[in-house]
């Protein structure tokens, strides 16, 4: 069963963080992913740009409405993703736990829907 | 009817084993394995007057619902107009199973993290308890169709996020066995405060939490399972003796000891020295507290000192503003209501808006003669109470120092 895992953190506090901080997490990223590969649970997973490069699209009466960024002002903002494999939600959970942002940020689970 | 009576006994006693496997036979699909297990009963009431009552009555209920289930899944394959003949594989299903009981692969699912605590406690009742939706809707005084929902949502997450249906890893199993004691508990305090609600449901929460107490001990072998056990056992001990006639709370020191449930208190009493054995958690020694009380055989009897160093116990080892406070009435049976207010200080602020601590503080301050800080102290708990034989007795204690 394939979860998609939604990272969310503050944007304020991770532009902030020293460059050897970041350089750390980086590092701790790379390592979880070529776990995760290597052991045939990773989907997919990026890092996303800043919010202050979203574009938001809604189409009301045919007509596209395209607003600059996310509208709600929210202390954490989706930062990245992964989509992994996993057998059931303990085990998910059991992924999330290791990504590093869960200990600043929250890791949404979601379960992907079966087409 | 002698044989209705016989079935009925078989079905409370079997009910929540013959779920539980059947959910597992069902691959975690609660609605389907409720309705195969409700199938099954209904074949046994049309069966078992006439055929007799069968040796095994589990193993035949969940064959009947394991076939029931099956036929179940290839209507819904008809329905769903899916060409392929072959239904969903069933796993094959022991009556005893070898991998111990299925009830504890349920209770945990039931207490998942994943569920909000309200849908756990709903779940745990429904399946576990066998209570009907309508009776758990009763006990938390809200409507069927929210309860239904609850239980509902609670249900379709379980089967499309895949909370799994087995016993934790041996790395989270501590963990996730204090959130069903926490549970278990939980039920129980809601039956006991008996803050509101129907009364008759109210005995039957706290009934249905030593029940799940029971299956919990027998099922993890935990001291802290024994301890929860033992301590709802005794606090359940009272429970004719808490209010008089009219409905009027009557404090601990007022009760007739000679109405408390000798047959619990010595049933708990056997259970608080394995309880204590594992490191004395907190359940344990609320245990072992409760049992002081329910050794004395005269108010007077209390060993308030041994109490007290028990208190002491706690709050080293779970902390919380209720046990500090709790500490502090040990203190002042001890030490003299001064000390007793003293030790409740350090509360004070953070427990402002709860009537216990006013009311304790108000009974200190009365038995030191401190009248008018006494009555300003009674009207804070006064304004703060929510069950209405606590609001008659405070407001007794308030006439009597006016």
């Amino acid at each position: 069963m394939q979860y998609l895992m939604l990272i969310y953190m503050n944007e304020k506090q991770f532009d902030a963080k020293p460059p050897a901080e970041l350089q750390a997490m980086f590092h701790e990223y790379n390592a979880l992913s070529a776990d995760l590969g290597k052991s045939g649970a990773l989907v997919g997973g990026n890092r996303l740009q800043a919010t202050t490069t979203a574009t938001t699209v809604r189409v009301r009466d045919g007509k596209s409405q395209i607003t600059d960024g996310p509208f709600a002002e929210t202390r954490e903002q989706l930062g990245g993703y992964y989509l992994v494999e996993a057998k059931d939600l303990d085990e998910a959970t059991r992924i999330a736990a290791r990504i590093p942002s869960a200990r600043h940020g929250s890791i949404e689970i979601r379960p992907v829907h079966a087409m | 009817m002698e044989a209705a009576g016989a079935i009925a006994d078989v079905f409370r006693a079997e009910r929540s084993r013959v779920l539980a496997t059947m959910i597992r036979a069902c691959h975690g699909d609660f609605d389907l394995a409720e309705e195969a297990v409700q199938d099954a009963f209904e074949a046994a009431l049309a069966r078992w007057p006439t055929e007799g009552i069968p040796g095994e009555p589990r193993g035949w209920l969940i064959q009947v619902g394991r076939h029931k289930a099956i036929d179940q899944i290839r209507r819904r394959v008809k329905l769903r107009e899916i060409i392929a003949a072959e239904p969903e594989p069933i796993i094959e299903v022991e009556p005893t199973s070898a991998l111990g009981d299925d009830r504890l692969r349920l209770i945990f699912t039931c207490c998942h993290p994943a569920l909000a605590r309200e849908a756990q406690v709903a779940l745990t009742l429904r399946t576990l308890g066998g209570l009907t939706t309508e009776e758990i809707a009763r006990a938390f005084l809200i409507s069927h169709v929210t309860m239904a929902q609850r239980l509902v949502r609670a249900k379709t997450k379980i089967r499309d996020a895949r909370i799994p249906y087995e016993v934790p890893e041996a790395s989270e199993l501590a963990a996730r066995t204090d959130a069903v004691m926490a549970v278990v508990y939980l039920i129980f305090n809601e039956g006991y405060a008996a803050t509101a609600g129907d009364a008759w449901v109210r005995k039957d929460l706290c009934r249905e939490a030593i029940r799940l107490a029971r299956i919990v001990v027998e099922l993890t072998d935990a001291g802290e399972a024994f301890g929860l056990l033992a301590l709802m056992l005794l606090h359940d001990s009272r429970r004719d003796t808490r209010t008089d006639e009219h409905g009027d709370l009557i404090l601990l020191e007022d009760q007739d000891r000679a109405r408390w449930d000798r047959a619990g208190i010595d049933e708990a009493l056997a259970l608080v020295p394995r309880a204590l054995r594992d490191g004395a958690g907190p359940y344990a020694v609320q245990a072992a507290i409760a049992a002081l009380h329910a050794g004395a055989p005269r108010a007077s009897d209390t060993d308030w000192p041994q109490i007290a160093s028990l208190y002491d116990e706690l709050v080293r080892r779970a902390p919380s503003p209720i046990v500090v406070l709790n500490r502090a009435v040990a203190i002042a049976m001890v030490l003299g209501p001064a000390a007793g207010l003293a030790a409740i200080e350090p509360v004070r602020v953070e427990l402002a808006d709860y009537h216990l601590l006013h009311a304790a503080r108000a009974d200190l301050l009365r038995r030191l003669g401190r009248d008018r800080e006494a009555v300003a102290a009674y009207r804070e708990a006064l304004a703060r109470v929510g069950s209405v034989p606590e609001r008659r007795f405070l407001e007794r204690r308030l006439a009597e120092l006016a």
